[in-house]
């Protein structure tokens, strides 16, 4: 029998299918473990690995208590509300301010231009832990005393979020027919018209890549929520961190808590996967 | 308004030029006074958030009212200060509009990243709260601290083996499924892909699951270990066992699960782009398979390699959620951004760790110019 061939016309790889089944599995086993323990009961969970419960379903004890232990007892549900107050404006106030920049440096010509461009890509390298202690001195009690809520999270995403929006952007509207431009000028159009009707209408498809980059990296930021928000604000990463601190009790909650942080990225990753890889192949980094 | 006495430019007619010339008083004023009275609103209204955040009776509202604030005042801050930039004298107006496009956004980039970086650097020769000068004291003191030079050690461990691994891995990957039927590779690459939706801290929950240790005699809960022991070994507290720096690499191991999909989605990508007459010549030429991947696909694909390569590089540099929630850097496991965490929040010494801050700033320097240079690369071949 000769090679097999698959439905277009290419041999089958039985060699890339094996590999490839095998890697795929061992990249979802450890999330399927914590999704499994996550509806194990507290004793079964400790005296007995998860495979266990799931090759034998039937006679396990399934429970959804500790979802409901962790979502009351340990405050997770008002870390899921802060982490939506936080992550969603966080993404989007960025953008309109970064989206008339990236007009500028397309379809604009001024001095300097290349001298500013090239900073921002300097910027978005340069690691956000230089902003920490001055930031901490300027939004804390000593300066504008607003750290501790939202705005001051709102604030620091915002800038540190800036180049790369002003850089993905950019490098989508180069893209744009330079002609659409032209014309709308001659028709009397300015600049700010021409933003408005066309250019902006027309980077959607970069807007969304941009915003789906920013909010998972809202919403999975650790060191900005942990240090610019009280308890009340924190979100649902400080509050796993915090649960992860706390050793010995309650593993059981620990993946339920875990799960519930995972569960809004893991969605808007599904639905905006798309546009988060064109996000990615336009050279996209982030300090 | 004494622009009248400008000779006119020669070219334009009479009226057109004395337009060309002439300010409008009146949109040069409306436009300055809506910047200012929404700059007023809008820090008004984002301070009472801070403020008075229980004036607002529920989180969601704040949020709901700072997104409709912050797009809608944005806009009406372009618009007025688009009005004010059309009412100078319309051959200045072609001169600022640029400048007034971009100061918004980097008025954020500077005042969020520039001016930080430069405190920072001044900070590292402060005290521990950033009151007196102590020259080089904190330079000093970080220097000879061997918590320090373990945490270097350990990051250049890190440096070397993960972006090395992450890129072969993504290759390996990006090889492989290409060979899979169109559903097949779409299916396997989701997999892989999706723990980049997952955040360091969760990642970390995940895998502690999976280096669980029990006592000798109990059930292993933990995967490792329950193989570990299935295979005869006695059962293991894995981030424990310094030998061989094993703890650091298996928690390399979770930085490498979640950057995976990241070069897996891009180099599959550039391997898609080799075109197929290079690989359809070199097997006329009675390439091997093999002589085909190395010769004729590896060169083609070197440039996304690379970039791909940088790119986790800066995440590792910078690696800090893994270490900090597993093991704290204790078990000689310490990276420089962990470092850096516990002297600012744990220990508040703001000075030292300002100093550290400066270490991970020239770390980075080379990678800038790299940035720079790849960019201007790319608008060469656009």
């Amino acid at each position: 029998m000769s090679r097999r061939l698959m439905k277009d016309g290419r041999p089958l790889s039985p060699f890339s299918i094996v590999v490839m089944a095998v890697l795929a599995l061992l990249w979802s086993i450890p999330t399927i473990g914590l999704l499994v323990t996550s509806f194990r009961s507290r004793d079964e969970a400790a005296s007995s690995g998860w495979w266990t419960a799931l090759f034998n379903p039937f006679s396990s004890d399934w429970t959804t208590s500790n979802y409901r232990g962790v979502w009351e007892g340990n405050d997770f549900g008002a870390g899921f509300v802060n982490s939506i107050a936080v992550a969603v404006p966080a993404t989007i106030i960025p953008i309109m301010f970064a989206a008339f920049a990236a007009y500028a440096f397309t379809f604009m010509k001024f001095r300097f231009k290349e001298f500013l461009f090239l900073l921002i890509i300097a910027v978005m390298v340069v690691p956000i832990h230089v902003a920490f202690q001055p930031m901490l001195n300027l939004l804390g009690p000593r300066g504008l005393g607003i750290s501790g809520q939202y705005i001051a999270v709102w604030l620091l995403h915002t800038g540190f979020g800036m180049p790369l929006c002003i850089y993905v952007l950019r490098n989508y509207m180069t893209t744009l027919p330079a002609s659409v431009v032209e014309s709308a000028k001659i028709d009397g159009a300015t600049h700010f018209q021409t933003f408005w009707r066309l250019v902006a209408p027309m980077s959607i498809p970069a807007i969304a890549a941009f915003a789906t980059l920013q909010f998972l990296w809202v919403w999975n930021d650790l060191l900005v929520a942990k240090l610019f928000l009280n308890a009340d604000n924190a979100t649902v990463i400080v509050k796993l961190q915090q649960l992860l601190g706390t050793q010995g009790q309650g593993q059981e909650l620990l993946t339920a808590g875990a799960f519930i942080s995972i569960i809004i990225p893991m969605i808007v990753f599904v639905a905006l996967q798309r546009y988060m890889v064109r996000g990615m192949t336009s050279g996209a980094v982030k300090g | 308004m004494t622009t009248q006495t400008v000779t006119p430019p020669q070219r334009a007619a009479p009226d057109e030029s004395y337009a060309a010339l002439r300010a409008r008083p009146r949109m040069i004023i409306i436009g300055l006074v809506g910047m200012a009275v929404v700059v007023w609103a809008l820090a008004n209204l984002f301070l009472a958030f801070g403020y008075y955040p229980e004036r607002f009776g529920n989180k969601i509202v704040i949020a709901l009212l700072a997104i409709v604030a912050g797009v809608a005042g944005a806009a009406l801050l372009f618009w007025f200060l688009n009005m004010f930039v059309e009412g100078l004298p319309e051959r200045l107006t072609q001169g600022v509009i640029p400048y007034a496009f971009l100061i918004p956004g980097f008025l954020f980039v500077a005042l969020m990243l520039i001016y930080p970086t430069f405190q920072s650097i001044n900070y590292s020769f402060a005290n521990s709260d950033s009151t007196a000068y102590v020259g080089l004291q904190n330079y000093r003191t970080i220097f000879g601290d061997s918590e320090f030079w373990n945490a270097i050690i350990n990051n250049i461990l890190w440096l070397i083996i993960v972006p090395a691994v992450v890129v072969a891995f993504g290759v390996v990957v990006a090889v492989l499924s290409d060979k899979l039927s169109a559903n097949g590779e779409k299916f396997a690459k989701s997999l892989i892909f999706v723990p980049m939706a997952i955040s360091a801290v969760s990642a970390s929950a995940i895998w502690l699951l999976v280096y669980a240790y029990n006592n000798p005699g109990q059930a292993q809960t933990g995967l490792l270990n329950a193989i570990w022991v299935g295979l005869g070994g006695e059962p293991q507290a894995w981030l424990q066992i310094e030998t061989a720096k094993l703890n650091s690499i298996l928690l390399m191991v979770i930085l490498i699960w979640l950057q995976a999909g990241f070069a897996m989605v891009l180099l599959s990508s550039a391997i898609k782009g080799v075109p197929e007459d290079t690989l359809e010549a070199a097997r006329i030429d009675g390439a091997s398979e093999w002589q085909i991947f190395w010769r004729v696909v590896i060169p083609q694909i070197m440039g996304t390699i690379i970039t791909v390569f940088v790119t986790v590089f800066i995440t590792v540099l910078k690696v800090f959620d893994i270490v900090y929630v597993t093991t704290n850097g204790a078990y000689n496991t310490n990276v420089i951004a962990n470092l850096f965490f516990n002297k600012l929040f744990g220990a508040s010494e703001a000075g030292q760790a300002s100093a550290i801050v400066v270490v991970l700033l020239l770390a980075v320097i080379p990678l800038i110019w790299f940035q720079i240079r790849h960019f201007r690369n790319e608008e060469t071949n656009r």
